[in-house]
């Protein structure tokens, strides 16, 4: 302190009226103009100086775009949680959806296929078919009901024993269940059901196929629906971004005017928005996997317990890391967009 | 250095604000520029500073036509620029230091030359010690200084002021002049931009006076008498040239200065 007060008395004359003397200036201040743009001219030729000064402005950036989340608390989880709530319903659509599509998988891999026999169908018929279906290679294994036991089941568990009874004959042919061999799809059953049908011992196939393709169209319509949902509500978060950076630009008008004046770059300008919608994407793409994950936990509760008594093991799907991942990076992604879109036009227009 | 050639701006609307305006400065010259209100001093300055383009006529800095540099030039170019503005312009959301590092931040300097050159610059306004304080908490005149140090902080080749002593007074101005003429001692042209007669008459530089957008006299009138040849003393300014840092170059009477 004091240094500039106290330098001008001591200042030589000569030195004072050589500098504002033209032609003295002239001769003086050539080499000098030379030196000058010699030193920061080295620095900024050099491209690795500059590429690490930009490296670290985006690193500064980064870092001040995230503290700036914690100046107004209020205002950033809001918008957080806005974005949160706008990637949640999508992605729990989602979970839902592949949730009962494994448990569809489940009940496909079990699908079996019920061949009624003739009724009049002699038991070395059925012995011969018995055995060239056994090394079938579609079929994982067989499991013969005779006509007799299937009437017995029928009377112990239908309360029908005494009408039965009354019959002269055994209305009910004898069955194979056939497992299929590996986990086939909808129409590989389809086609091995026609087939066992097509032999002559054969009265016909049956296979419950209707709900299982009901329930697997659904899924479709379900998986599409998400896609949609998220589509829609990608662009809401990119609106509510680019809002959100929008104001943060107005509020800091005076800071950019500032750094234009002194030679700041459009670049440098919008660096540090950018990563406030960044972090902004990000922070929102987090809140909305825990919250995925807080509502499957709750659910699971009672949907575990509905399987209970169904003797079912069924529960929703965790979301996992893969979920968190795409969330985390996907929010990202639409932060920066957001804000890339707001920031171009508005600082733009922020001219000094 | 400064170079104006039938210079015409007419902004949309159709006030004419600078009418076949002709002048030349050379590097290392201080010049005030001068005129009523309204007269065209803000829009000169604007000129330089690439804020504002030209109607008609050209605009030539260091030998560079001003019309041929594209938008996307500007802000390198202005880095060779350091202008001090009446209101200063300071950001009050960060120290005092931040602020006068911000042209360093921007052009990319390493980190170790931001703090070195920063503090060479503060010590000069004589505000070292004020580096971590708030721009809010300084008075006038010192809000005005940390502007200068700002201003001059990545040793610009052209220090261009508006008013820059508007609010400040007399004493305070007289100070500001002083630091003016110390960035001009080592070779900065300086252009100021000031209606305050009693203070250029007591400078006695090179008067620029504009009247309804047009320039009256270029004349170097009040300090005719300094054209003239004096004492060339090229040993003391040439030690200087091969110091990096603008301030160490000016307060070289300080050996204990940071250099960290």
């Amino acid at each position: 302190m004091g240094n500039a007060k106290g330098a001008s008395p001591k200042r030589p004359g000569a030195t004072r009226s050589a500098a504002r003397n033209p032609k003295a200036g002239e001769t003086a201040e050539r080499p000098k103009a030379d030196a000058r743009t010699k030193t920061p001219g080295a620095a900024r030729n050099s491209k690795n100086r500059r590429f690490a000064a930009a490296l670290r402005h985006h690193r500064e950036s980064a870092a001040h775009g995230f503290v700036r989340l914690f100046v107004e608390p209020l205002q950033s989880v809001m918008t957080a949680l806005v974005i949160a709530i706008a990637l949640a319903l999508p992605t729990a659509l989602y979970v839902l959806v592949a949730s009962v599509q494994q448990m569809g998988g489940d009940l496909d891999a079990s699908a079996r296929i019920t061949v009624f026999l003739h009724r009049d169908a002699t038991a070395s018929t059925i012995e011969t078919l018995r055995s060239k279906w056994a090394v079938d290679a579609e079929i994982a294994d067989l499991e013969y009901i005779p006509a007799a036991t299937a009437l017995e089941d029928f009377k112990a568990h239908s309360g029908f024993g005494d009408v039965l009874d009354l019959l002269d004959e055994n209305p009910l042919p004898p069955v194979l269940l056939v497992n299929p061999a590996g986990k086939p799809g909808a129409e590989q059953i389809a086609a091995l059901a026609a087939r066992l049908e097509g032999d002559p011992r054969v009265d016909s196939a049956q296979l419950d196929m209707l709900w299982l393709k009901r329930l697997n169209s659904i899924l479709t319509t379900g998986r599409q629906v998400a896609f949609a949902l998220a589509a829609v509500l990608a662009l809401g978060v990119l609106l509510i971004i680019g809002n959100t950076i929008r104001l943060a630009v107005e509020s800091r008008r005076e800071e950019i005017l500032v750094v234009k004046l002194v030679g700041g770059t459009d670049a440098f300008v919008r660096r540090p928005f950018l990563y406030n919608g960044l972090w902004y994407g990000a922070s929102g793409g987090l809140l909305s996997w825990v919250m995925v994950a807080l509502g499957c936990w709750w659910l699971n509760i009672s949907v575990e317990r509905l399987a209970a008594l169904y003797q079912s093991q069924l529960a929703l799907l965790n979301p996992g890391i893969v979920e968190l991942a795409v969330l985390v990076c996907g929010g990202a992604l639409l932060g920066v967009l957001g804000a890339w879109l707001a920031v171009g036009r508005h600082v733009a227009a922020i001219e000094p | 250095m400064i170079q104006f050639d039938q210079v015409k701006k007419r902004y949309p609307g159709g006030h004419e604000a600078l009418n076949s305006v002709s002048f030349e400065l050379e590097t290392g010259a201080f010049a005030f520029l001068t005129g009523h209100s309204g007269a065209g001093k803000s829009t000169l300055l604007k000129l330089v500073m690439l804020m504002e383009r030209p109607t008609h006529g050209q605009v030539l800095i260091n030998g560079r036509n001003l019309s041929r540099l594209h938008k996307s030039q500007i802000p390198h170019y202005r880095r060779n620029i350091g202008v001090v503005f009446q209101n200063h312009h300071l950001l009050f959301d960060r120290s005092v230091y931040d602020n006068v590092a911000l042209p360093l931040l921007v052009s990319g300097y390493p980190a170790r030359d931001i703090g070195r050159r920063v503090r060479a610059a503060l010590d000069k306004v004589g505000l070292l010690d004020k580096e971590r304080q708030n721009p809010v908490e300084l008075s006038g005149g010192e809000q005005q200084r940390v502007g200068i140090a700002r201003a001059v902080v990545h040793t610009p080749r052209i220090l261009l002021a508006d008013e820059p002593t508007g609010n400040l007074d007399p004493a305070l101005s007289e100070e500001i002049m002083n630091l003016f003429r110390d960035f001009n001692d080592i070779g900065v042209t300086v252009l100021i931009a000031t209606h305050d007669i009693a203070l250029i008459s007591r400078m006695g530089h090179r008067v620029l006076t504009l009247e309804n957008g047009e320039m009256l006299s270029s004349a170097s009138a009040a300090s005719a008498s300094l054209v003239q040849p004096e004492i060339v003393q090229p040993e003391i300014v040439q030690p200087e040239i091969v110091t990096p840092g603008m301030a160490e170059q000016t307060t070289t009477a300080k050996p204990d200065l940071p250099h960290g």
